[in-house]
């Protein structure tokens, strides 16, 4: 299978991956995330449902369907996800690596 | 308490700021009815308000589920008007914005000018009847264009400034 062209996921994406590690709703994906971050990404909910809404499309996560009528539907990562999320991951300690050889050769 | 104040203000951001002052000084703003405001006193700074242009008729299926997703982040609807809707959440939830990123708030602005668009083509179609001879219905439509060119030339600006600035940040 051909690897699906992967750039830079956004800041709002990845954390919605992270959060979604554990089944949550919208508001829960916006508290853990600004919780996470000492409120220093607080995700707008137009912009939250407009990328839960793109993920689900492209089977990222999944909306949790159970039997109870609650009105709140959560949702869960998928394995697609959870491969892009790592990837995304392995991107992300390159560029702290590569930032912090500058920094260090700096300090010395 | 309640009071209602009659006013026109064409530019969404402008209202929105409006709405926001006068919640600052403990007028609500709980419903809004073509061009009537309807507030209502309290607490000084409780509410922020944000104003929405939806991308769909408010009964549409989609943005009912928009409005549920917004309700439960604690948001209110406060009133509707054709596709815009007037938003409310409590100031000590902390900040409130619909939109977190450049790409969304894009999104929106063009959803701003394509409604207008539309009526701005079809006014400046009928223009040019001036060129028939009928001056004055023809000029009406020109000063309509004009009317509607402002906020899609501020939507556009805004448009261009966020995609320039989205080239380094998102």
């Amino acid at each position: 299978m051909v690897p699906e062209e992967q750039g830079a996921l956004t800041e709002a994406v990845f954390y919605i991956l992270l959060s979604l590690h554990e089944p949550l709703h919208g508001y829960g994906i916006m508290q853990k995330v600004q919780e996470l971050t000492n409120g220093r990404v607080v995700l707008g909910p137009g912009t939250l449902y407009g990328a839960i809404n793109t993920l689900v499309e492209k089977g990222w996560i999944r909306p949790l369907v159970d039997g109870s009528d609650s009105r709140r539907k959560e949702y869960l990562i998928t394995e697609r996800g959870e491969t892009v999320f790592l990837q995304e991951l392995a991107r992300l300690e390159e560029l702290v690596r590569h930032g912090k050889s500058v920094t260090r050769s700096e300090e010395q | 308490m309640t009071k209602s104040v009659v006013k026109f203000i064409s530019n969404f951001e402008k209202e929105e700021q409006w709405l926001n002052q006068m919640a600052a000084k403990g007028w609500h703003c709980i419903d809004y009815v073509f061009g009537r405001y309807l507030f209502e006193k309290g607490e000084p700074g409780e509410y922020i308000y944000r104003i929405q242009l939806l991308k769909n008729p408010i009964n549409h299926l989609e943005s009912t589920a928009y409005l549920n997703f917004l309700r439960e982040t604690g948001v209110e609807v406060v009133a509707s008007y054709s596709r815009w809707v007037y938003l409310r959440k409590k100031a000590a939830d902390g900040p409130f914005d619909l939109f977190s990123d450049k790409e969304s708030r894009i999104a929106h602005y063009k959803n701003i000018i394509y409604m207008f668009l539309p009526f701005a083509i079809m006014n400046l179609a009928f223009s040019l009847k001036i060129f028939t001879g009928q001056t004055v219905p023809g000029l009406i439509h020109v000063a309509a264009v004009v009317i509607l060119s402002i906020p899609i030339a501020r939507c556009y600006k805004r448009i261009r400034r966020l995609k320039k600035e989205r080239l380094i940040s998102e």
